[in-house]
This record gives C-alpha cells, structure tokens and sequence, in this order.
C-alpha cells in the first residue's frame, strides 16, 4: 500500500507572504516544507489546489501564480465561508496543508498563434491571472492580447500592481471598469458585459476566456454569442463546492462531468452537452 | 472434494466460529426486528430469512472513517510558530461479510470503479475491500420492491462475490465464485456439495423468474432525455420527496461523502462521512449560489447518477443493483423503478409532451389505462 499516493493527505506547507488584495480578498504566497518537493513539483495553468487549514476544513483554490515563476504558489482567497475565513487568519509562518494539482488546465497550446481576450470579474480575475502571466511569460507564442477586468469599486480590483503594469505595457491591451462612478476613478464605469459589448473585440482567430461571477458569465456569454464569437472559442473555469477533488465525492458534479477532475476548465461547447447545474 | 460445497444448517454456526478464527465476520444479526449486518458472536441472533434492512455497505465504506490525524505542536526553535504532524494509518483487520445478497455484492463492483479502478485510487476503500471475503446467500424469493433482473442483475448474479450459497431445505450449497473464494471450501464442517448442485440450480432459477421486471437493461438507454430534463416531470413524480435521504443511505451504490475536521485541542482528525446528493446543503457554496436548489434537481441528479451519468462513464453498467431498499423503507412511497420506468417509456413522453401544449398537469401513471 505504500508505494501508492494518499490522494486524501495534503502536503505540508507554510504561508510566506500575505497581501491584502481588496476589502475580502487576500493573496497567500505558499511554499511546500520539502524543498525537493518544491523543486519537483509541476502544474498546468488553470490546476486548482485543495488548501487546508487543519482544524477547519479544506477548499478548493485555483493555483494562480503561473508554472513559469515557481518561487511559490500562490492562492487568492475572497473570505465566504468557514474555511476562507480561517485562511483570513492565517500569517506568514502558518501551516497549511496543500493537496495539488488537481483537475484540467486552459488549452494553451491550442490558444498558440491567436489573439487572446481575457474577460474577468472581481476575484474572477485569479483563474485568469496565471494564464495572462504564462502567456506573458511566452509572449511571442501568441498574438493580441485583451484584458477586460472589472469590479464593484475600484478598491475590490484584484492585483493592483499587475493591473498597473499590464496598462503601461504596449503588447496588452487591459480595459478597466467599475460598476458605478466613484471618487478618483476616471476610467470607464458599467458592467462587464456592457463594456464587452461597446469595446466589442472582433470574434476572428480569437479566443476568449472568461471568469466572474455567475451572472456575469451569464450575460457575457451571451454577449460573445452576439458578436459571432464560436461556442469552442469561449472558454470558461467553474467553481463548485468541493471535497474530495479527485471525482469521488459526488458533490461537484454537472452531470457525468466532475469539475474537480473533468473541469473545472470548459468551453461553452462543452458546457451546452452538459445539464443546467452550473 | 468437487467444485461445489455443502454445508448443513445444523453446522452453521460452527462455519461462522472457524471462519471468525482469522477474521472479523459480519453476518445479518436480528436487532429488534429490524436486520443489521453486525460483527457475529455466539450471542446474536442470525437472520437469513430474508434480506438485512441496511447493506453490508458500511463494512468496506464505513458511514465515518478517520482519513488522518492531525498535531499542531511548538516549534522549538521559535515558541511563536507552529508545525503540524500527519498520521495516516489505514490498518485494516481481514474481513467477511457473510450472507450478503447478491446486489449487495454487486453494490461493490460498482464501488469498485469509482474507488480503485481509476487513476487516483482510495486507498481506504481498497485496502478494506481487499481484505474482505463476501460469501452471498442467494435469494430463494424476492422481497418487495426487488427489481434486481431489470438492472441486470438476479437473485443467484455472481458479481462481486467471492463464494454464492444456495439455500435448500437442510443446507446451503456453496458455490465458489473467486480464488479468494475457494479456500472456503477447505473448511472441515463443508461437505461436498455435488449432489446438490442441480437442486442449487432450480432454486436459482425459479427466483428468477420471481423477481418482477418494471423494465429490461436493454431498455434503459432509451430514456428519454427531453422527459429527463423536462422540470415538469419531476416536480410531479418526487413532489411527495421528503429530502430525508433515508434512500441514499440504505443504497449499496451510494457513495457520496463529505470530508470534515473534528478539532480537539491542538489535534484532531479529518474524517471522511457518508453525505446525500439529496440534501440542499450537499451543494451549497459560502456565496450562497447552489447549483441544485430544489429537491427536483437533486433527485433527477440521483436518478441521472445511477440511470445516466454512470453508465455514461463506465460502459453502460448501471449503478442500481435493484436491492429495493429505497423503495420499502421510503416513508413517503416513492419508487424509483417507476420513475424510471415512466422515462423510458415512449408513450409516457408523449403524453408528458402533450400536456406542456395544452399547458395542463399531467397525472402520473394515469396514462396506461386509459
């Protein structure tokens, strides 16, 4: 029995740094306590990890530092639940337990050679975020790159810093938006998908990849609809309740589809053979 | 000795002392009056008239199991931190469950493939089903609400048994099923069980064609998907559905399961529990958001799981072992081989889709007869 991998124990590991993104979200960089298994360690953009704080629970976080910066891996938390808020009293030194990679990843190399545009909300940027760095990372494997990015307020923008330094960059283009006016903010305001519509990226050669909250995704899939954007160029990244992350469970399920296995990355094609149980 | 076994009623107990001699051996004991699957002592009552209430489920999958212990302790070098210890220890004693029916076992085969025959095997499940030996009694009749034979199963199916008695007036014959199985036959109160076979057989066989037959296996793929998905549909057949879970529970193919931590003081443990897919917490998230807010949504979940998602994934096997259970221990009479039954069933589409025309409720079953 030993030589085979107990999928249920977590990897110890201690949280190095912790960054306030927004009001309810914080970002915790995590190293894994075995520096050979730090070093061994590998994952596809879009992975998720299983974060436990021993004594609460587990939940299930997508692994948002890209595979090409490998100092540490880091989990973006918005505070929800338990668990989340457990991880909101984490500092840096605490325990934690990680069980990763788990599930799919973003069809990146069928993204090579095509214009990508990225269309995030709220903490919906962080699935968002280690494909945007990977892809920086590999800028010349791809073509345009659009970000769409927007949150209540500007104070609930996710990764101020990176926002900055993707607007100063002339190979991406990022679009930002608020939902409402708001004091010093003198970018564009409404909701994502307004702001897909008006900004209205040319669906030819392009992937979009889009992540937020589930009426967001709503509306702004049927904006991609009408601007001729295809079913199996729409990407998305779900998010379920989870437990066991490796298709057992039961709990994640959409049909025969386990997001934690199967998922959690799909495209709208897939998404439209599956039932209604987003 | 032949292939085939033979063991008097009267040495029965003396069967379960020498198989409890290197095992732990859970048999269908009376409580009450209900039957429960319970560790066997000279001070039980055995019952095998007729099939347990629950499942011998819990013996390889139990409703609560310890996945690790944690310890938080001081680090010495710094008084302010904190490390963490984890111990997993998956010691299991050999097992046998003794007089399980055959959807039982074959609730396991369906287990099987979710926990060990895939890519991330549990190593808790695997390690308790590899210790176990399922010696299955065979049904000499069917108890209400069996539907084994239409999920391709039957009273004698030999799925996921290691040995398969056979009950005649004054013994059961026993027929080895696994090579696991076969050591059994070693025992000194077996007798040769040649001359019985063919008694064996008739039994078999007349309890098969006992059983009743709501639909064929080869039906099923014909469920209608347009019925399935139709709201309508399910808010008439499970309206009565109580949310009690008490189905999921006493399945042999259920298997959902949540994943808590029990904190003591600086230690405790991550424990695994049996959950329902009928339960509305089962899929809520911290935003509030569920993706099966009604009961509807999550008995067509239950029913897809077993009548579609499985066999989708795993080559049209079917995850009902039609034990029954959930239909004789339903509190509000809900019957899952009739709701099945209605959705392969062609007319029953029409009808469904007739009614959502006119805008009218139809009535369940009423169409039949007319």
């Amino acid at each position: 029995m030993s030589n085979i991998k107990n999928p249920y124990l977590p990897e110890l590991a201690t949280v190095l740094r912790v960054i306030e993104e927004t009001p309810n979200i914080k970002s915790y960089h995590v190293v894994f306590n075995d520096p050979e298994l730090m070093k061994s360690f590998r994952f596809e953009p879009g992975q998720v990890g299983q974060l436990s704080v021993f004594g609460v629970g587990e939940s299930t976080f997508v692994i948002n530092s890209p595979p090409t910066r490998m100092e540490y891996l880091q989990f973006s938390v918005m505070k929800a639940g338990e668990v989340t808020a457990a991880i909101h009293n984490l500092y840096p030194g605490d325990q934690v337990g990680i069980r990763a990679p788990l599930g799919n990843w973003f069809p990146y190399e069928q993204m090579k050679g095509r214009n990508i545009l990225f269309i995030g909300g709220g903490i919906g940027l962080a699935p968002l975020r280690t494909l945007i760095l990977f892809m920086l990372d590999n800028r010349a494997d791809y073509k345009d790159i659009t970000i769409i990015y927007g949150s209540r307020t500007p104070p609930d923008l996710c990764y101020k810093d990176e926002l900055k330094e993707w607007e100063e960059r002339s190979d991406v283009n990022l679009i930002l938006t608020v939902d409402n006016e708001y004091p010093g903010w003198n970018k564009r305001t409404g909701f994502v998908p307004t702001v897909l519509k008006e900004v209205a990226p040319a669906p030819d050669n392009t992937v979009a990849i889009t992540c937020g909250p589930p009426i967001m995704i709503k509306f702004v899939l049927e904006g991609l609809a009408q601007l001729k954007f295809k079913d199996e160029d729409i990407i998305t990244t779900l998010e379920k309740r989870m437990k066991c992350g490796i298709g057992i469970c039961g709990r994640c399920n959409i049909g025969s589809k386990y997001v934690c296995k199967d998922g959690p990355v799909f495209s709208l094609a897939q998404l439209k053979e599956m039932p209604d149980e987003v | 000795m032949s292939d085939t076994g033979y063991l008097p009623k009267e040495k029965i107990k003396d069967f379960l002392k020498e198989l409890a001699k290197d095992a732990v051996v859970y048999a269908p004991c009376l409580e009450g009056d209900i039957v429960l699957f319970r560790p066997f002592s000279e001070e039980r009552t055995l019952c095998l008239d007729r099939p347990a209430n629950t499942p011998p489920k819990s013996v390889i999958y139990p409703q609560s199991e310890t996945l690790f212990a944690f310890q938080y302790k001081k680090a010495p070098e710094d008084h302010q931190k904190m490390s963490v210890e984890l111990k997993a220890d998956i010691g299991v004693p050999n097992m046998v469950i003794f007089g399980a029916r055959p959807c039982d076992a074959k609730g396991f085969r369906i287990y099987d493939r979710v926990f060990i025959e895939t890519n991330t095997p549990d190593p808790y499940y695997r390690k308790r089903r590899e210790n176990t030996l399922i010696v299955t009694l065979s049904c000499a009749a069917p108890s209400p609400g069996c539907f084994c034979v239409a999920v391709g199963g039957g009273p004698a199916h030999k799925e996921g048994s290691d040995v398969m008695m056979t009950e005649l007036e004054g013994g059961y014959v026993i027929e080895p099923v696994t090579e696991k199985g076969r050591a059994i036959l070693g025992k000194h109160v077996i007798e040769d069980g040649k001359p019985y076979l063919k008694d064996a057989q008739h039994v078999q066989a007349k309890a098969h064609d006992e059983v009743r037959n709501p639909f064929a296996p080869d039906e099923l793929p014909k469920i209608s998907q347009s019925l399935f998905n139709f709201d309508g549909f399910w808010e008439q057949v499970v309206g009565k559905c109580v949310s009690c879970g008490a189905c999921t529970y006493l399945c042999p193919t259920c298997y959902c399961f949540n994943i808590t931590d029990e904190q003591g003081i600086g230690s405790g443990e991550r424990v695994r529990s049996w959950d329902a897919c009928m339960f509305f917490h089962f899929t809520l998230e911290a935003s509030g958001h569920n993706p099966r807010p009604t009961k509807f949504q999550r008995f067509k979940n239950r029913v897809g799981h077993k009548f579609i998602y499985y066999p989708e994934k795993y080559e049209g096997v079917i995850a009902c072992c039609g034990c029954g259970r959930c239909i004789r221990y339903c509190p509000v009479n809900v019957d899952i081989s009739e709701i099945v039954n209605y959705l392969k069933d062609t007319h029953q589409e029409l009808h469904w889709a007739s009614s959502r025309k006119e805008g009218t409720q139809p009535t369940v079953g009423s169409t039949k007869d007319e």
